[in-house]
């Protein structure tokens, strides 16, 4: 007999134990106390999760983004957080991986994210752009000679003070218009941050996310060598919507669990009656299978076509539409379904101390509306659907 | 026909620099035309010349600057002609 080994199952099964044995066991904890969910950062850090999308040939584990997309899934499970943390930490690592045009810096940049496991937060937002991530006001400033430096308001930085390096958005120069951006990564040693709000949210409290100024000196070859439009266009924007919508189903999975769970314990207590709330849980059932057949529909399309070579169609609105549209639904869909858990869980699920709680899932999943907000999203749909033709 | 395409990238492109100062390679983005702007550019164009923009065409590299935006509309025009 021969056994063929998949090594994306074996990376998603890797990640599902870290979940289950280390992001479960202190969610409660980095919720409660808003911090860092270090532990399970080590742990994914130890399996070599963090440089999983980095192609082999750089030291990488040449994974694919489906595979990544089950990892968020996993991990949303078990703590959102730390999901959100690694989601976010990809995103970053995709675009690089896509854009980086053979470029020697970024090439061995990811062949250090490989060996020293990096983590990458980004600093996209911005005081000042009213939430438009297509524009910036900070620029590349030329210092001495090669030397150019920033210095960004950034409005939130998630995991800013724990990661080792930021991906920042930038004016090209200090003539450049706001929509003239480019991305440069910056290390640790090189960077300044200066925190100036404190973290104390509804929910994805793990995250760690303050405002900051960020202060950098960078050369010219930090820079990525497409520009951020194309950028945001073909990856950027599609890719985060994928995998935050992957994190939203795995968070609003378990609350669908919890309330399964809740329901076969009420049945138990009374053998031969269906309970009352088992109907209620068939209802949510329908909900969370509408939100798995977004989630997954939008992924598969994603990778299809980003597998055409010159990835054109990615390019087209009816594209921007598609991968917008989803995470707009899946935003709003993943909070209706934790509230429906808590509709079939009653008190013992607004608990914060029961085996069916779901305070957190529905917390955590309330910030899914939030991140880019969904009625920018909406204006932007408005806008596109005016001249778009095939929706 | 570049003049029109001048005139409605004028009206409707936004952009804060005299449109007349662009060289045809110009690339507008990066000379400051919002996406949002660009919508708007597409719209006159289709009611100016009578045409209508395939969703293939619909993306930031057609509409980039006056002269990609020209190559398109003759596209279309000359298509139109045929049919």
């Amino acid at each position: 007999m021969t056994v063929s080994v998949d090594r994306g199952q074996t990376f998603i099964d890797a990640v599902r134990h870290i979940a289950d044995e280390v992001a479960a066991r202190n969610a409660d904890e980095v919720d409660r106390e808003a911090r860092f969910p270090s532990e399970t950062l080590e742990a994914l850090r130890a399996e070599g999760a963090l440089s999983a999308l980095v192609p082999t040939e750089l030291g990488g584990g040449g994974l694919g983004l489906e595979t990544i997309a089950a990892g968020c899934f996993e991990l949303g499970r078990r703590c959102g957080s730390s999901a959100m943390v690694f989601a976010m930490h990809q995103i970053q690592v995709a675009t690089i991986v896509r854009h980086l045009d053979d470029a020697p810096w970024f090439e061995d940049y990811l062949r250090r994210v490989a060996d020293e496991q990096r983590l990458i937060a980004s600093v996209t937002s911005e005081v000042g752009t009213g939430g438009d991530m297509s524009r910036s006001i900070a620029a590349v400033t030329p210092l001495d000679g090669e030397r150019a430096s920033f210095e960004k308001k950034a409005p939130t930085v998630s995991y800013g003070a724990h990661a080792d390096d930021l991906f920042v958005t930038l004016r090209r120069s200090p003539e450049a218009e706001p929509g003239d951006q480019v991305v440069a990564i910056v290390h640790g040693g090189q960077t300044e941050l200066e925190a100036t709000s404190t973290w104390d949210p509804l929910g994805m409290r793990g995250t760690c996310s303050p405002g900051y100024v960020v202060r950098a000196t960078l050369t010219p070859e930090q820079i990525l060598p497409t520009p951020f439009p194309k950028i945001m266009t073909e990856s950027m924007v599609p890719i985060s919507h994928i995998l935050w919508s992957q994190l939203w189903l795995g968070i609003a999975t378990d609350a669908f669990d919890r309330a399964r769970a809740f329901v076969r314990a009420a049945a138990r207590q009374k053998p031969g009656e269906t309970p009352p709330a088992a109907q209620r849980l068939s209802h949510l059932m329908s909900e969370l299978s509408l939100l798995r057949a977004e989630v997954s529909s939008a992924l598969g399309e994603f990778v299809a076509i980003s597998d055409e070579p010159g990835r054109e169609r990615l390019a087209t609105m009816a594209s921007a539409l598609r991968f917008n549209n989803l995470k707009i639904a899946a935003s709003e869909q993943a909070p209706r379904v934790c509230q429906g858990a808590l509709g079939v869980c009653g008190i013992v699920g607004y608990k914060n101390d029961t085996p069916f709680s779901v305070g957190r899932h529905l917390r955590d999943t309330m910030s899914a509306c939030l991140m880019i907000a969904n009625e920018r999203i909406h204006q932007t749909n408005a806008s596109l659907l005016l001249i778009a033709k095939d929706v | 026909m570049t003049d029109e395409i001048r005139q409605i990238i004028n009206d409707h492109g936004r952009l804060p620099i005299d449109v007349g100062t662009l060289a045809p390679d110009t690339d507008l983005y990066q000379a400051g035309m919002s996406s949002h702007a660009s919508v708007n550019v597409m719209l006159a164009l289709e009611d100016h010349f009578d045409i209508e923009f395939p969703d293939h065409m619909l993306t930031a590299s057609v509409f980039e600057s006056i002269a990609s935006i020209e190559t398109a509309v003759s596209a279309l025009r000359s298509e139109a002609t045929l049919s």
